[in-house]
């Protein structure tokens, strides 16, 4: 603890300190000495290639992929053409650029995934350079060629190439140049000679740094921050000028004295930066050169590589891995000599309580008085997030922990999460995972990424862990990661179908929201068809499972799967896509589904055929027109034609009940007003639906002369009915009392009116009573 | 706007909320101005989700019916199709769009699929090469809408059809599917009941889809405690009983239109002549305090109910005279909007009122109302009717006979053979043999059937489920019998068995109904088990297959409200269904006929 200042060197009003995150776990014979060097930002994997311009068949170039930490992930001869560049991508995949424009994605372990081309064109003229970058859109590759012309790609899984504008003067390849993401566009910033361009999708400009040293006869190396929005120039005469990438502004300009080309250059500021700063390379040289025009020279031991992230560049050499960063103002409120801030109060509070000296009362009355102590704890909270050192870490936590007893209303989630991340990323930077994240960069990653990247690593319990201890919801994470867990399974060539499937299963069966699709999907891919149909029983989504099961033609199951699921949409589409898969005959024969026609209705079939027949026959000799009536209507209409014997046939013929006749035949009577004619027929024989019907035609069409002529017919229970039709309340209210039916009383009441004779409404009245009584 | 909603225990202004925030989310996607070509059948439905203001306010410019030919002109940069994914209406659409093509600035054109995407209709687009005219091809999941404040309905028209008569278990999926957004919305509902094959179906594809959506754990505190599924076939003869609550009568009449009334006003013209004005439009929910109070009651008490009503208003007026100082007669003045749209309303509903008086004190209606009440009780149902002999001689409206055989099949468990062909002969030979697909289908709907055991059960059932009441009282109803003056439903029956005292009581009963009866729980995440407060009441969400009545909703509303009943229901369907509409469902075009 006492010795935290001892990396500090201070640099205009700020500090900077380098700080060791591994001793390399790698033996390598020549350190770093003509290796083709990429490390990938983030604390990512580091990839090297010996001496790449090796080509005889008798000593191939050996590819490397380490850890941050140096420990092997692969290593594999080289056999393919010249690699000019290496670089990673967002996922972890190593992109290897060859000298005709090919480049060869690998994962992490060393596997080929697949190969593209920056162009035809490329193949003669030969890649010159070229630099991997990142920007939203995903991971872009830049080339210039020997033609001197630039080809780029904004995001390499959506090939996109765009030959660049050409350069005027440029002759083989650039002294320096830059990739930059501006204004959502991905551009080139090259120098030639004194001379500034930048190059677009149309266009290239000249433009010029403002206030650049007039000494400067060329500018040698340039870079770009890792935000984009800073550049820097390293000038022939020693010179380095930082501004913005835009160009309209000159932050400083600083004389180095070396006239020597640096190797690399590296911006290095964090978020809300105090003092900036360039770090330039050479042989044996490092130089922090401050904005405000401070330096810091530090001496290399050993060739090393310079990987700029966003709150600092590490340093990687053959033994060793550092980070150099500007050291965060809460680090140095509390840690600076003779510092008086309430986070070093704090601390000093604290060191004395442990040591049981009241002195520890007076400092934290010192914080009180001013009332900094929340302000202290918070310094101490934040502190512990940039210590690299887990002591460190405790000291810090302890020490805003104990502050924070003597607060009262002090959110302790801030302190809570720091402990929390503090935990993940002190296991994601052990020597065996080496990934050396700072808090501010895996905040700005995402735990979601970090997890990502532990399943590109193959830590599946660690990712698992991380999960279970962040409470990160089971579909984002364990789920996610036992999916990768699985993908990674199927493609285990030596073992059995069986096995995987079962290990899959146990192993998966209790999480939730797995897609074993895209696990089948994957597996199908390699060719274990067997496989991924075992696999896809397990998935619950039928939207998922069935279209592949079509796309493995198996289309009887993708069928049962599909009713099994309820969405007829989906049966639909098994069944369009089986009809055009089976002949007409074969499909018909599968969802052939006839009902048998039931005898009575064959019977009435034929019936109806007869019916037809005498229709046609009708129309032949009597002109009558009645093709398409139902039987009721066609008896109906030859009543009313009076062509009763016809009638009568198909009463006889069709079998029409008695009752249903009678009513049609006394209703076509009725509406001819062939008065006579019904009461002829009222007369033939005994009404098989009684009189009343007699009467109620009549009423309907006002024909109460006729309509009493039935009434007397009428039974008896339906006499009052009757008499009422007629408008007869006299019979009516005697035929109800002679009943001493109470409804029916009720019912002749009803339609009194004051008119009505009193005698008679009281005669009512006093048989409902009579009835009621009964 | 809706406040209707949101009255009930379950605000259902959230389910609405949602669909109108997907909907302008829809819209939003497109951007410019635009025109909106219809299928017909969505506009109902949509009315209720959203007015035309809303669309007005995301650039909704035009609106057109979905016709072949070409989407008349209008300048507009987009035009959208909201359609069902249905075979027949992508070839409209292509051909909208192919013709679009050929001008010279064709607009933008998108599809809004609801209420789900098809795989199948995407592919006819592709058949007929306009699948990739689409810039956006979208799904808007409208599978319930919120009808009242306890009423949800998918408005399915052909559900029933489609489930029971063509096997098309598409409407089901639909359920599952909508029961899954309300769950989203309003927490997992923890306890599920089903009686019917339907019932199963869906409950199946519920915990299916359950799983299928595992993970997204759902932390909302469940709103629900019980959902009862149930088929309509279960209970047949409800919907086919004449209904008797002011609600129904009012739509049952022919003027009602989707969840209003026209009716003509007359009004004094010049010249002391009447003239009849445009019809009058009433919007009928819950909204309006005076049809919320009435429409449920058998029709018999919405006469006492009114001119109770009526003097509470006159009543309310006359205090005017009693308004003595400054502070009262403001205050009387502020109620008077509220008091003048009572008396608007008052006078609406007596007119209607009288309309159907002049329905229900017919005899016609009354001869009918006792056939059906003698077949209830189990009167002769084994023997062939003579009413209906009278009505088929008469050639009555062929529903109506329709509607009287099933019922007598359905209280007898089927007719004899010799009865069933009489009524057959009877109703082919009178209104025509291409009638014999609409009685294949009433058979295989199980409405008609033959008698295949001596043994009839439903008097067992009524008795077991006391669907008749003697002594139903229609003015202060006591039980659920007054909605039919007599009969209770036997679907809300089991309703009310199940909260009180299970249904373990009618093992024996639930075995003579058709399908089967289950009993599924799904797990809750800890910590949102619900702890019931003294005399809380349970909610329970009663989901009918294939269709509900009006007076189905009447009874289930009349339990929610009976003091110690315990439980409130809200009632959610594919469909709002009359006896005539779902008859009339069932029946074969004759014209379909020739195949």
């Amino acid at each position: 603890m006492a010795f935290v200042t001892a990396n500090w060197n201070p640099l205009g009003d700020a500090f900077y300190r380098k700080v060791e995150l591994y001793e390399m776990g790698w033996s390598l014979k020549d350190g770093l000495r003509e290796c083709l060097v990429a490390a990938a930002p983030y604390g990512g994997p580091i990839a090297l290639l010996k001496e790449p311009q090796r080509r005889s068949p008798s000593a191939r170039p050996q590819l490397e992929i380490y850890s941050s930490s140096g420990v092997t992930m692969a290593s594999f001869v080289w056999k393919s053409g010249v690699v000019k560049q290496l670089g990673w991508t967002v996922c972890d995949d190593l992109l290897c650029i060859q000298e005709d424009g090919t480049i060869l994605i690998y994962d992490l372990f060393g596997n080929f995934k697949r190969h593209f081309s920056m162009g035809n064109e490329v193949g003669q003229s030969q890649v010159l350079e070229a630099k991997v970058f990142h920007s939203p859109y995903g991971t872009g590759v830049a080339i210039v060629t020997g033609a001197s012309r630039f080809t780029l790609a904004t995001n390499i899984d959506d090939l996109k190439l765009r030959r660049l504008p050409e350069v005027p003067g440029l002759q083989g390849a650039p002294p320096c140049w830059a990739v930059l993401t501006q204004d959502r566009q991905s551009k080139v910033l090259v120098a030639n000679g004194a001379d500034i361009f930048i190059l677009d999708n149309a266009v290239c400009t000249p433009v010029n740094p403002p206030g650049l040293s007039p000494q400067a006869t060329s500018i040698v190396h340039m870079c770009v921050s890792f935000s984009y929005k800073y550049l820097a120039l390293f000038t022939d005469s020693g010179h380095v000028w930082m501004g913005s990438t835009d160009l309209k502004e000159k932050l400083s300009e600083v004389d180095t004295k070396v006239r020597n080309t640096p190797k690399q250059m590296a911006w290095c500021r964090r978020p809300k930066s105090r003092e900036p700063s360039v770090v330039i390379m050479w042989d044996r040289h490092l130089l922090v050169v401050g904005v405000c025009k401070d330096t810091i020279p530090y001496h290399l031991d050993d060739d090393s590589v310079l990987v700029p992230e966003l709150d600092g560049v590490r340093i990687v050499n053959g033994t060793h891995h550092e980070l150099l960063q500007e050291v965060p103002a809460a680090c140095e409120e509390i840690f600076k000599i003779a510092s008086m801030a309430p986070g070093a109060l704090l601390l000093e509070a604290l060191k004395e309580y442990e040591k049981e000296s009241q002195k520890a009362d007076e400092y934290l009355r010192e914080i009180k008085e001013q009332n900094l102590l929340g302000e202290a704890v918070r310094q101490c909270v934040e502190a512990a997030g940039h210590e690299q050192e887990a002591e460190t870490q405790k000291t810090l936590l302890r020490a805003a922990s104990f502050g924070k007893c003597f607060l009262s209303n002090f959110s302790p989630e801030p302190q809570v999460c720091m402990c929390r991340d503090l935990r993940v990323l002190n296991a994601v930077r052990d020597y065996t995972v080496g990934i050396p994240l700072t808090h501010m960069q895996f905040r700005q990653m995402t735990v979601r990424v970090l997890i990502d990247r532990l399943v590109y690593r193959k830590l599946y319990p660690l990712a698992i862990e991380i999960c279970r201890y962040l409470k990160t919801p089971e579909y984002q994470g364990v789920s996610r990661v036992l999916k990768h867990w699985a993908c990674c399974k199927v493609q285990q060539k030596e073992e059995a179908d069986e096995n995987i499937a079962r290990a899959i299963s146990l192993k998966l069966g209790e999480a939730a929201g797995i897609s074993y699709s895209e696990i089948a999907t994957k597996a199908y891919e390699c060719g274990r068809t067997e496989l991924a149909i075992k696999l896809l029983e397990f998935e619950p989504r039928s939207g998922e499972q069935v279209p592949l099961l079509l796309k493995i033609k198996r289309s009887q199951l993708a069928l049962s799967k599909a009713i099994e699921s309820g969405d007829t949409d989906l049966v639909y589409t098994v069944v369009t896509y089986l009809k055009n898969e089976m002949n007409r005959g074969d499909f018909f024969m599968t969802l052939r589904n006839q009902p048998v026609a039931l005898s009575l209705y064959r019977q009435l079939t034929e019936e109806e055929m007869r019916l037809l027949r005498f229709q046609r026959r009708l129309e032949e000799e009597k002109g009558e027109c009645l093709l398409g009536f139902s039987l009721h209507d066609t008896i109906s209409t030859l009543l009313s034609l009076g062509l009763h014997k016809h009638a009568e046939q198909l009463y006889k013929e069709f079998r029409v009940p008695d009752k249903r006749y009678w009513w049609l035949k006394l209703t076509a009577l009725a509406e001819k007003e062939d008065w006579e004619e019904l009461e002829k027929f009222a007369k033939s024989k005994k009404s098989p639906i009684g009189y009343l019907p007699f009467v109620e035609v009549c009423v309907k069409r006002q024909n109460k002369y006729e309509a009493k002529k039935y009434v007397s017919k009428v039974t008896l229970d339906q006499k009052v009915k009757a008499h009422l039709s007629v408008g007869d309340l006299e019979g009516a209210a005697d035929a109800a009392i002679e009943r001493r039916n109470e409804g029916e009383i009720g019912a002749v009441l009803s339609r009194c009116s004051p008119a009505t004779d009193r005698a008679l409404v009281e005669r009512l009245n006093r048989a409902k009573a009579t009835a009621a009584k009964k | 706007m809706a406040a209707h909603l949101s009255y009930g225990r379950v605000n259902l202004n959230i389910l609405r909320e949602a669909a109108r925030k997907e909907l302008r989310e829809f819209l939003d996607k497109c951007a410019g101005s635009k025109a909106i070509v219809w299928d017909e059948y969505l506009t109902g439905p949509f009315g209720l989700i959203a007015q035309y203001s809303l669309l007005k306010e995301h650039e909704v410019e035009k609106m057109f019916t979905l016709k072949g030919g070409r989407v008349p002109p209008a300048d507009v940069k987009n035009i959208i199709f909201f359609v069902r994914p249905r075979l027949e209406l992508m070839d409209i659409i292509a051909e909208n769009v192919i013709s679009e093509e050929k001008l010279p600035a064709p607009r933008e054109a998108h599809i809004l699929f609801v209420p789900r995407r098809s795989l199948l209709c995407e592919q006819r687009l592709k058949e007929q090469g306009v699948l990739n005219s689409f810039t956006n091809i979208d799904e808007y999941i409208l599978d319930l809408i919120p009808y009242d404040g306890d009423l949800l309905s998918m408005e399915s028209e052909s559900a029933f059809r489609e489930c029971y008569l063509e096997n098309d278990q598409t409407s089901l999926f639909h359920t599952a599917k909508g029961l899954m957004t309300l769950q989203a919305l309003y927490g997992t509902i923890p306890q599920i009941f089903g009686k019917g094959e339907c019932a199963r179906h869906v409950a199946n594809m519920m915990l299916r889809m359950k799983r299928e959506f595992a993970g997204s754990q759902n932390q909302i505190l469940p709103v629900f405690d019980t959902l009862l599924l149930l088929d309509r076939n279960v209970d047949l003869l409800t919907p086919l009983a004449t209904q008797l609550t002011y609600e129904v009568l009012s739509c049952d009449s022919d003027q009602c239109v989707q969840n209003g009334f026209k009716f003509a006003q007359k009004k004094p013209g010049e010249g002391g002549k009447d003239l009849p004005t445009e019809p009058k439009k009433l919007q009928l929910n819950s909204a309006e305090e005076l049809y919320a109070e009435i429409r449920d009651k058998n029709f018999n008490a919405v006469g006492a109910a009114l001119s109770k009503k009526a003097k509470i208003i006159s009543a309310a007026f006359e205090e005017r005279h009693n308004a003595k100082t400054v502070g009262e007669i403001k205050n009387f003045v502020s109620q008077l909007p509220h008091m003048q749209a009572a008396r608007s309303s008052l006078a609406n509903h007596t007119s209607v009122a009288e309309l159907i008086k002049d329905i229900t004190t017919s005899e016609s209606f009354f001869d009918n109302l006792t056939v059906e009440q003698e077949f209830m009780t189990g009167v002769d149902t084994d023997k062939i009717n003579t009413y209906i002999e009278d009505c088929i001689a008469q050639k009555d409206p062929l529903i109506k006979i329709l509607r009287l055989v099933c019922m007598q099949s359905v209280c007898n468990n089927g007719l004899k053979q010799k009865v069933l062909d009489y009524y057959k002969r009877e109703i082919l030979q009178t209104y025509g043999y291409e009638h014999i697909l609409t009685l294949n289908n009433l058979e295989k709907v199980g409405l008609l059937k033959p008698q295949t055991t001596t043994r009839n059960n439903y008097p067992t059932i009524r008795k077991t489920l006391k669907l008749w009441m003697e002594d139903a009282n229609e003015q202060n109803p006591n039980d659920i019998s007054y909605v039919y003056s007599g009969y209770a439903p036997l679907s809300v029956r089991l309703t009310q068995v199940l909260a009180r005292p299970g249904w373990r009581s009618i093992e024996e009963v639930l075995k003579m109904l058709p399908g089967p009866h289950f009993e599924e729980r799904q797990q809750l995440p800890s910590g949102l088990h619900k702890k019931r407060q003294q005399g809380e009441n349970r909610t329970t969400l009663v989901f009918f297959l294939g269709g509900v009545t009006y007076a189905e909703i009447a009874a289930l509303r009349f339990l929610s409200q009976m003091e110690d009943g315990g439980t409130e229901y809200i009632i959610a369907t594919t469909k709002l269904i009359n006896g005539t509409s779902w008859v009339k469902s069932l029946m074969d075009r004759p014209e379909a006929q020739i195949l």
